[in-house]
C-alpha cells in the first residue's frame, strides 16, 4: 500500500489538505498526517517516498499516484527553501506525527528532558545561559538570567507560563510548533520548570488559534505521564491582542481584565497569582530540548552573530511569492530572505516596503535590505526583529493608510490603562486624516470649544501637524506602559520617514 | 442539544485559579453570550462584585453581553491580508453578508503566508479571492 504524508496543519486544511488526504484514502493509499514542512505555497503538500507534489487539489490525486504530476518538485528534503535552513527548533517539521509519542521519543524527545533532570537546576539555567537564547517573543531578552532570576526568587509556589498568545500579523511560527510539534513545547516547559523550581505551568494560547488548542489539549492529556510531577494547564485567551504582552496575560490568567502591569516588581519575582514566574514564549521554551542535549549549548551559541545566538525560526509572509517557515541562524541579510529564499512578491510587482517584527514593527524600504537579520543591527537601524516575522508589500501599497492603521489597531487593542496609547492612538489617526487631506487644516470642532483653554483656535499648517505628529509619536515611545503605545509610532515614522509621497494630498 | 445549564457551567470551575476567563468561555459557547443574569451569577459564585466581572467581559472580544443568531464570518484585516488584498474585497463581502451574516474583522488567524484569510466557528479558509469570499459569505 502506498504511504501519503500530507500535513495536518491549520493552514495546509484550509487550503483543502483534509479533502486531498480523504481522496487519497478513497484511493487505497495509507495517509498518514504529519507536520508540515512550513513550504506554504506548496500546501497542501503531498509527500510518497520522500518526494513532493504541490499544491495539490482534488483532480491532481491520480496524476501523482502515477508520478505524472506536473506539481512534482522533487525530493522534498532538497529543495533549496528547506536545504538552506537549519532547523533546530523545527528540526521534527514534516517529519513526524504531531500527536505520536513513538515518533517524538524515536527522534530524540524527552532525552534532553532526563538530562536536565539528572542535573542541579542551577546548571541548567547555567547552560541556557551560555547558550545565548535570548526572548523569542519580540523583547530579547536573554533566557537564562530570566530563569536564574525566577530560580533564586523566594516563594513556595512558582509558576511557568508559556506565551503563545502569537497576534502578530506575518507570524505563525507558534502556531505552527503547537500544530505540529506540541510535546517538544512541553518538554521545554518541563525542563524551564525543573530550572526554576515551579511545579505547575501554564499555556496561554489565543483563541484564533482552534488548531492549536486541539492538540496542545490532546498533548497534554498524553504526555502528563512523562512529564510528572509537573503538571501543565491549558488557558485559551478571548481575542485581545494586548494579551500578549506578559503582564496583561499574567492578569488574564488570573481571570482579569488583560490590563497591562507596571514593571516593577517584575513578573520573574511578583508574577501570575503574585508569585515568582518565568513567562517565556512558545519559541524560547521549544528551542530548550536542543540546548539542553549533552554539547547543545555550546552548539547553539556558535550560531548566529554577535549577541544574537543561535536560528531564528523567520516567517516569511504577505504578498510574498514563496511564504512559510524559514529557520536559520542569525545574520542573514534581509534582502536574501526577501528576494532569494522568498522569490520577492506572489504579485510579480516590486517590492515596495517591508514590515519586520509584526504590526509594532518599523517599515523597511528595498534600500535598507542589506540589513542582517539580528537584534542589535535592526535596533541600530529604528526597527525591531520581533517575533521574526516578516510582511512584505508591493509598490500598489498605500504606506499612508498602513501608518494610519497602526494608530487603529492601538486604539483597537490598547488596554486603556495609560494615557499615551489609550488617546494617543485615537488622535493619532485623525492627525494622519488630517495630515493625507488637502483642506482640513482649519481647528476642528472640538479645538474651538471653550473647555479646551490649550488648544489653538487658529488651525495649523500641514509642517505644524507633521510636527504635531512627531511629538505625539515620542509621548507614545516614551509614556506607554508597554510595547503596544510604545512601538506603534515604530511603523509610523518609518512609513513618513521613507514614503512621504503617500502622506500626500489625494487619498 | 439539551439547554446548557448555567448553574452547572459555574459549578465545574468552582475551586480553579483564575477560573474567570474559562468560565466565561464555556457560558458563551453555550449561551451564545454572558447577559446581566450570568454576570451576577458569576460574580456571587466567584465572591467578585457584578462591576468586576462586567469589566472583564466588556473587556474580551470574544465575550457578547447580547446574543447574535446570525453566522458569523470573521475576516482578517491585519497587515499580512491587507498586503494580500483584502481591503480591495471588503464592501463586496460587506454586501453579500447584508443583514444575514455578521462579518467582524480579526487580526490574525495565523495564516499570513496565504491570505486573505477567514474564519467560520473553527473552520479556518485561505487564499480567497474576492469571489471565494463571496462564496463563503453566501454560505455561512
Amino acid at each position: 500500500m502506498t504511504l501519503v504524508r500530507i500535513s495536518d496543519d491549520a493552514l495546509a486544511i484550509a487550503c483543502g489538505a483534509d479533502e486531498v488526504a480523504a481522496a487519497f484514502t478513497a484511493a487505497g493509499c495509507e495517509v498518514e498526517r504529519v507536520s508540515s514542512w512550513g513550504m506554504h505555497w506548496l500546501e497542501p503538500l503531498v509527500e510518497i517516498d520522500g518526494q513532493g507534489f504541490g499544491p495539490a487539489t482534488l483532480g491532481d490525486v491520480g496524476a501523482i499516484l502515477d508520478r505524472s504530476s506536473a506539481k512534482a518538485i522533487g525530493l522534498i528534503a532538497e529543495h533549496p527553501f528547506i536545504a538552506r535552513q537549519q532547523r533546530l527548533t523545527f528540526a521534527r517539521a514534516g517529519k513526524t506525527r504531531p500527536l505520536s509519542l513513538e515518533d517524538f521519543a524515536a527522534s530524540g524527545g524527552w532525552r534532553a528532558l532526563e538530562r536536565a533532570r539528572a542535573m542541579p537546576p542551577a546548571q541548567v539555567v547555567e547552560e541556557v545561559t551560555a547558550s545565548g537564547l535570548r526572548g523569542r517573543g519580540g523583547a530579547g531578552f536573554p533566557a537564562g538570567v530570566k530563569w536564574k532570576t525566577v530560580l533564586e526568587a523566594r516563594g513556595p509556589v512558582k509558576y511557568i507560563v508559556c506565551n503563545a498568545d502569537e497576534g502578530d500579523s506575518a507570524t505563525f511560527a507558534d502556531r505552527m510548533l503547537m500544530e505540529g510539534d506540541p510535546f517538544q513545547l512541553l518538554e521545554g516547559m518541563a525542563i524551564a520548570a525543573h530550572a526554576v523550581g515551579a511545579a505547575h505551568g501554564y499555556i496561554y494560547v489565543r483563541s484564533e488559534y482552534p488548531h492549536a488548542i486541539a492538540k496542545l489539549k490532546s498533548a497534554i492529556a498524553l504526555a502528563s505521564e512523562r512529564v510528572a510531577p509537573f503538571t501543565i494547564e491549558l488557558r485559551v485567551g478571548a481575542g485581545a491582542y494586548v494579551c500578549g504582552e506578559e503582564t496583561s496575560l499574567l492578569n488574564s490568567i488570573e481571570g482579569k481584565r488583560g490590563e497591562v502591569r507596571a514593571k516593577p516588581p517584575l513578573p520573574a519575582l511578583q508574577g501570575l497569582f503574585g508569585c515568582p514566574t518565568a513567562v517565556n514564549n512558545v519559541l524560547t521554551l521549544a528551542a530548550v530540548p536542543h540546548i539542553m542535549f549533552e554539547g547543545g549549548a555550546s552548539l547553539y551559541a556558535l550560531q548566529g552573530i554577535d549577541r544574537s545566538k543561535g536560528t531564528m525560526p523567520i516567517q516569511l509572509a504577505g504578498n510574498i511569492k514563496h511564504g512559510g517557515l524559514f529557520e536559520a541562524a542569525f545574520g542573514m541579510s534581509l534582502g536574501d530572505l526577501v528576494n532569494d529564499i522568498g522569490g520577492g512578491t506572489a504579485s510579480g510587482r516590486p517590492v515596495k516596503a517591508v514590515q519586520v517584527g509584526g504590526p509594532l514593527g518599523a517599515y523597511i524600504h528595498p534600500d535598507q535590505f542589506h540589513l542582517p537579520f539580528g537584534y542589535e543591527d535592526f535596533a541600530a537601524a529604528d526597527a525591531l526583529i520581533g517575533h521574526g516575522g516578516i510582511c512584505v508589500f508591493d509598490d500598489s501599497a498605500d504606506m499612508g493608510a498602513m501608518a494610519r492603521f497602526a494608530f487603529e489597531f492601538c486604539a483597537a487593542e490598547s488596554c486603556g490603562k495609560c494615557t499615551p496609547c489609550r488617546i494617543g492612538a485615537v488622535r493619532g489617526g485623525e492627525l494622519i486624516d488630517r495630515i493625507r487631506s488637502a483642506d482640513a487644516h482649519e481647528a476642528d470642532e472640538v479645538e474651538t470649544l471653550p473647555q479646551m483653554h490649550n488648544a489653538r483656535k487658529t488651525g495649523r499648517s500641514r509642517a505644524e501637524d507633521l510636527q504635531l505628529l512627531e511629538d505625539l509619536c515620542e509621548t507614545m515611545q516614551y509614556g506607554s506602559l508597554c510595547a503596544l503605545g510604545g512601538f506603534t509610532p515604530y511603523p509610523v515614522r518609518s512609513a513618513l520617514r521613507h514614503w512621504p509621497e503617500d502622506f500626500s494630498d489625494g487619498v | 442539544m439539551d439547554r446548557p445549564d448555567l448553574d452547572a457551567i459555574i459549578a465545574a470551575h468552582a475551586g480553579v485559579n483564575g477560573a474567570l476567563l474559562p468560565m466565561l468561555h464555556d457560558i458563551q459557547r453555550g449561551f451564545g453570550c454572558i447577559d446581566a443574569n450570568a454576570e451576577a451569577a458569576i460574580a456571587h459564585a466567584l465572591n467578585l462584585s457584578r462591576a468586576e466581572v462586567h469589566g472583564v467581559v466588556s473587556f474580551y472580544h470574544d465575550f457578547l453581553s447580547k446574543r447574535d443568531p446570525r453566522p458569523v464570518v470573521q475576516l482578517c484585516r491585519a497587515e499580512a491580508c491587507k498586503a494580500r488584498g483584502v481591503e480591495a474585497m471588503v464592501s463586496a463581502a460587506e454586501a453579500a453578508a447584508g443583514e444575514r451574516v455578521r462579518l467582524t474583522t480579526v487580526y490574525c488567524l495565523g495564516l499570513c503566508s496565504a491570505g486573505p484569510a477567514a474564519r467560520i466557528g473553527d473552520q479556518l479558509h485561505a487564499r480567497l479571492d474576492a469571489e471565494g469570499l463571496i462564496q463563503l459569505v453566501q454560505s455561512a
